[in-house]
């Protein structure tokens, strides 16, 4: 069986796309070092840098897009999505509206998120609850090698803009470039099955919008994307030992949310708790209550999100993130309720 | 009237040592996440920050820590701030690329480019509140090609503000030669949005002083904005870790685990033909030969001691200067770390 670690698994899968479409070209800053091995495969044509001028080049990447294109644009980190937002917001989001449905743009935005390394939150931010806000974006957020080739795949060949967020914790690359600089004397609480797992020998994609069970339990259901899946997991383990059976369900796709996975794993259970480490308020976790209460499901809920601006220090970090205690004791209040 | 060269060596000096503690303290896993050093730079941020009075405001980039030591702030509050103590400097909510003093009216910001409409917003109140107070932003060139800092040169020339943009050109941003991808020349833009615009050593440290002072003034007087390119190079390069400098300082451990993928993907069926791929290797073995020429090596391109050589003839002075500087940090970092986890 072939394993691989996360930004290698979404760079290989790249690479099959790269072989197979010549529209697919990938551009961002210190993209021709960051890419080297795409680079040197497919040449400067197809894999270019660019100046720091993100709104520029997104800009560009959506109207490329249009055109025939299939650009994979990179930004440095979602957080810098800010200084571009009229790209996605007003433009990609809009074009096939304002097409009357006859014009898309299919580009797709790749960019690393998430906290626990010590980069302040400026730097850390996951942002994906405000992206999936916009209508006609479809934001991805793998937690597993395979899961993140698989989507990566399937966001190149999807007709219209994606998001696709890549967790600097479970990015090899991205930890070793921002939060180790190969510094030994560091340590990150990186999931162990994210960062490394078996993928398959040809990629295929998978389907947007496809939440998958990582843990069946009858007593809660914890929801959840990204790193927070592996939190998760790691706290039903914690609980099972203490009798509670919580499941684990991994979205992989914030936009569009897979409504039946989430309805029928919170109706069998009837306990919701979502972890999030998006910002808690106006985001996914109150949404997926929005999606339960709407299809009529009776259920008691709970979320472990991020609340305030992460803070540098990392033991404060590291209590803001969601983590196996925080859910734990929300799991645990849960069951206390009834 | 000539700038006060020892005074300006104390500065670099001061900010050069502190910036090494914070080395050490950052390869010991003290300190988290990235960090962007200001050595190399120290001679263009004396040179400018020497002119600044009470009530002028500072702009800065996610290579602020010099600026703020040498406008006074207490070190002891940065090194607490970069240690993430909760009475650091910013409450340990900040880190080095967040660094901010109200006292100073001085803001950092990680976001390339921010440092333009926050200086022009500085200028604008110094210009309605504190007439004679300016603003200064200091940014890399990598940044002038950020629409928000083109902007902000057009907005404070039309607006008359009093800033000084001052760009320390190290000529890369990040693993990016910067020419290759800036179409014109970065002096004669600012000239073209109706920004005065000036060149220095910034390796000189009394060329940078003597080249902003007129800016500062005509800014002070209701003159308008100026612009200052300033060339230097990072001694760390872009922060510390930095891959490309690890490959020519330890190749033996970090050429294998870049070369091998590289040929493997290089000689991949399927993709371009030989002439593009060559053309691509090119590209990542020029990268690596600009490191390899390194100019961090040429005693020449450090400020620090260039400014101690223009100063040798009083050995004795400079010897006191030192040991006085070297004692002061000793004393924080003795006071520091004492407390510091474990
Ligand atoms: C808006 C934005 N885009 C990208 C980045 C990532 N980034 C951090 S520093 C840097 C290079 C900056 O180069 P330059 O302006 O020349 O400053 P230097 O680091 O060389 O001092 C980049 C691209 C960022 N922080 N903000």
């Amino acid at each position: 069986m072939k394993t691989m670690f996360f930004t290698q698994a979404i760079d290989d899968a790249l690479a099959q796309s790269m072989a197979d479409d010549p529209r697919v070209i990938l551009f961002g800053e210190d993209i021709p070092l960051m890419r080297r091995n795409l680079l040197v495969r497919f040449g400067p044509e197809r894999v270019r840098g660019t100046p720091i001028s993100e709104s520029t080049f997104l800009g560009a990447g959506v109207a490329a897009a249009m055109t025939g294109l299939r650009p994979v644009v990179e930004v440095y980190m979602v957080d810098f999505l800010g200084v571009a937002m009229d790209a996605l917001l007003n433009h990609a989001a809009k074009v096939k509206a304002f097409s009357g449905g006859k014009w898309t743009a299919p580009l797709v935005v790749r960019a690393p998120c998430g906290g626990g390394y010590g980069d302040g939150g400026q730097h850390e931010q996951s942002l994906w609850g405000w992206l999936a806000h916009i209508p006609e974006l479809t934001i991805l957020v793998p937690s597993t090698p395979a899961d993140a080739g698989g989507l990566m795949l399937a966001a190149l060949q999807h007709d219209g803009p994606v998001i696709f967020l890549e967790h600097k914790l479970l990015s090899e690359t991205w930890l070793e470039f921002l939060g180790s600089g190969a510094r030994r004397t560091v340590q990150f609480d990186v999931p162990a099955a994210g960062a490394k797992g078996a993928v398959p020998s040809k990629w295929r994609p998978l389907p947007i919008g496809k939440a998958i069970l990582r843990r069946a339990g009858d007593d809660v259901m914890i929801v959840s994307v990204g790193v927070g899946v592996h939190r998760a997991q790691a706290a039903a383990q914690t609980l099972e030992a203490e009798g509670i059976s919580a499941g684990v369900l991994d979205l992989r796709t914030v936009s569009p949310l897979d409504k039946p996975a989430i309805c029928e794993a919170v109706a069998h259970t009837g306990r919701l708790l979502v972890v999030d480490e998006d910002y808690e308020s106006f985001g996914l976790s109150g949404e997926l209550a929005a999606v339960v209460l709407e299809a009529g499901i009776s259920c008691s809920y709970a979320r472990v999100c991020t609340q305030t601006t992460l803070p540098y220090a990392r033991q404060l970090e590291d209590q803001s993130l969601p983590n196996q205690q925080r859910i734990c004791a929300s799991v645990r209040q849960l069951l206390q309720e009834q | 009237m000539p700038p006060d060269l020892w005074a300006l060596y104390a500065l670099m000096l001061e900010s050069r040592l502190f910036e090494e503690a914070v080395a050490s303290l950052w390869h010991d896993g003290l300190i988290s996440g990235e960090m962007h050093l200001g050595t190399g730079e120290e001679a263009i941020v004396a040179g400018v920050v020497a002119h600044l009075r009470e009530g002028d405001a500072m702009a800065l980039d996610h290579r602020g820590t010099a600026a703020l030591l040498m406008r006074g702030v207490d070190p002891a509050l940065i090194l607490r701030e970069l240690l993430g103590h909760p009475d650091g400097l910013c409450g340990g909510m900040g880190g080095h690329m967040h660094l901010f003093s109200k006292e100073h009216l001085a803001a950092s910001s990680g976001i390339v480019g921010a440092e333009g409409p926050a200086a022009v917003g500085f200028a604008l109140s110094a210009q309605v509140l504190r007439p004679g107070a300016i603003a200064v932003a200091f940014f890399g060139e990598g940044a002038m090609n950020q629409g928000m800092l083109m902007e902000s040169l057009n907005l404070a020339s039309a607006w008359n503000l009093p800033v000084v943009f001052v760009c320390k050109d190290d000529g890369w941003a990040i693993t990016t030669h910067s020419a290759r991808v800036t179409g014109g020349d970065l002096t004669d833009r600012a000239r073209g949005l109706g920004v005065q615009a000036a060149e220095v050593d910034g390796r000189d440290v009394s060329a940078v002083w003597e080249a902003c002072r007129p800016a500062i003034e005509r800014a002070r007087s209701g003159g308008g904005p100026a612009f200052l390119r300033a060339r230097c190079v990072h001694l760390e390069g872009h922060f510390l870790g930095f891959q490309l400098l690890r490959m020519v300082r330890e190749p033996l451990r970090e050429m294998p685990r870049i070369a091998v993928p590289l040929t493997g993907a290089f000689l991949h069926p399927g993709g371009a033909g030989l002439r593009e791929r060559l053309a691509g290797l090119r590209t990542v073995l020029e990268a690596v030969l600009a490191t390899l020429r390194d100019p961090r090596r040429d005693p020449a391109n450090d400020p620090v001691r260039r400014a101690r050589a223009a100063l040798h003839l009083e050995e004795a002075r400079l010897e006191e200067l030192e040991a006085q500087v070297k004692e002061a940090l000793n004393d924080v970092l003795a006071a520091t770390l004492v407390e510091a986890p474990a």
